[in-house]
C-alpha cells in the first residue's frame, strides 16, 4: 500500500473514531468544558492527529489510549452525579466577583483576572458601570452571570401590576410551501383549519415561505412574493372595538330612554360590560 | 334610524361578539386564557339577552318599525 493511501485510510478510521468517541460522550463535552473535559480532549485530539499521520505506527496502541481518555471523562461525570464533593474537585467551583456591590479583589487575584478583564467582562453583558451590579461570578466553565441591581433590570409586566395572556410556544406549520403535519396537530389544528385561514388572507399555499401559528390559533405567514402585503391576524382587536362600541352603546341607550325601568337595565348592563372588557382586555390586545 | 333598530344593531354586534369569544376560547390552548374568554362570553350573554328582552318591548311600542 503507498504511504498517501494509508494515511487517507488512517484518518477516515480516526474521523469516524472520534466522532463515535465525542457522540458517546455527549453535548456535555462540547458545551461546558471542565477542567477534566479540557484536558482528556486536546489529548485525545492530539493522539487521534499522530496515529492519523503515522507518528505512531500501532493503530491498536493508538485506539486503546484514545479509549481511556475517553473513558476517563465518562466514569467522572458518573461520580460526579453521585457526590458533591467530587464534583467541586473535578469541575471546579464557581468564584463570586462581585457581592452586594463591591468587588472582591482576592477571589480576582485568585482567578488571575485583572481589573481590566473583569470591566470586559462586564461589558459583554452590556454593565458599562460596576455600581450597576449587585452581584457577578466566574462559572466553573468560565462563564460570567451578573446580576443587576433591582432597579437596574429590565421593567417586567410582573413589575407593573400587570395582567398579560399566557403564551405557548408557537409552531411552524409551513415550510417552503409545504404543511407539517406533526406540528400542525401539536396545538389541536388540522389541514382545514389551514386552507380556511389561508383563503381568509388570500394567498396560496405554494406562495407561503413560512407560517407559523400561536397557541391562540392565530396564522402568521411570510410570503415568497415580498410584494404582496399580508394583513396581519385581526380577529381580536376587532372584537375588542366591538365590545367597545357595545358598551358605549348601552350607555347611550341609557341616556336616551324615558323608560326608568329601562333606564336602569341598560346602565346596569353597561357596567357588567364595562367589567367583562376590563378583565378580557389584556388577551385580546395585541 | 330609530331606537329600536339601533337596540337590534347592538343585539347582533353582541351576538357576534358572542360566537368570536367563544370560538377563541375553544382555539386557545393556555386554560387560564380559555376560562376568561368563556367566562366574558357568559357575561356578554346576559347583556345580550337583556338587551333583546327590551328590543322586544320597543318593537311593540313601535310595531310600524317591526323587523327582525
Amino acid at each position: 500500500m503507498p504511504g498517501w493511501l494509508e494515511i487517507v485510510l488512517r484518518s477516515f478510521f480516526f474521523l469516524i473514531v472520534l466522532f463515535v468517541i465525542t457522540k458517546v460522550l455527549g453535548k456535555k463535552q462540547l458545551s461546558q468544558l471542565s477542567f477534566f473535559e479540557y484536558v482528556t480532549g486536546i489529548t485525545i485530539g492530539n493522539v487521534g492527529a499522530e496515529l492519523a499521520t503515522k507518528v505512531e505506527g500501532n493503530v491498536i496502541h493508538g485506539v486503546l489510549s484514545i479509549l481511556v481518555f475517553a473513558i476517563a471523562p465518562f466514569i467522572a461525570g458518573l461520580i460526579s452525579l453521585k457526590s458533591k464533593t467530587f464534583r467541586d474537585l473535578v469541575e471546579g467551583k464557581a468564584s463570586v466577583f462581585i457581592k452586594d456591590g463591591k468587588v472582591m479583589e482576592d477571589n480576582l487575584k485568585k482567578e488571575k483576572y485583572t481589573i481590566d478583564e473583569l470591566l470586559a467582562l462586564l461589558r459583554k453583558k452590556d454593565v458599562f458601570d460596576v455600581s450597576e451590579v449587585e452581584f457577578a461570578l466566574l462559572e466553573a466553565n468560565g462563564d460570567f452571570s451578573v446580576m443587576l441591581k433591582k432597579q437596574n433590570q429590565p421593567v417586567t409586566p410582573k413589575d407593573l401590576n400587570m395582567p398579560v395572556a399566557a403564551v405557548k410556544e408557537p409552531q411552524t406549520i409551513i415550510m417552503d410551501g409545504s404543511i407539517l403535519d406533526e406540528p400542525l396537530s401539536t396545538i389541536g389544528l388540522n389541514r382545514n383549519w389551514l386552507h380556511t385561514e389561508l383563503d381568509k388572507l388570500g394567498v396560496i399555499l405554494e406562495n407561503v415561505f413560512l407560517g407559523q401559528a400561536n397557541s391562540n390559533g392565530e396564522l402568521t405567514v411570510d410570503l415568497f412574493d415580498d410584494k404582496l402585503k399580508v394583513p396581519s391576524p385581526q380577529e381580536k382587536p376587532l372584537m375588542l372595538a366591538t365590545l367597545k362600541k357595545c358598551q358605549a352603546d348601552l350607555e347611550l341607550f341609557a341616556l336616551g330612554t324615558d323608560s326608568k325601568e329601562a333606564k336602569e337595565m341598560f346602565s346596569k348592563n353597561s357596567e357588567k360590560l364595562q367589567k367583562a372588557i376590563d378583565n378580557v382586555i389584556h388577551i385580546l390586545r395585541n | 334610524m330609530t331606537i329600536a333598530s339601533n337596540v337590534k344593531q347592538c343585539v347582533s354586534s353582541l351576538k357576534g361578539i358572542e360566537a368570536g369569544l367563544s370560538s377563541l376560547a375553544l382555539r386557545t390552548q393556555d386554560d387560564e386564557s380559555k376560562r376568561i374568554l368563556h367566562e366574558t362570553m357568559l357575561v356578554v350573554n346576559e347583556v345580550r339577552k337583556d338587551v333583546q328582552k327590551r328590543a322586544g318591548e320597543l318593537e311593540r311600542e313601535e310595531p310600524q318599525y317591526k323587523g327582525f
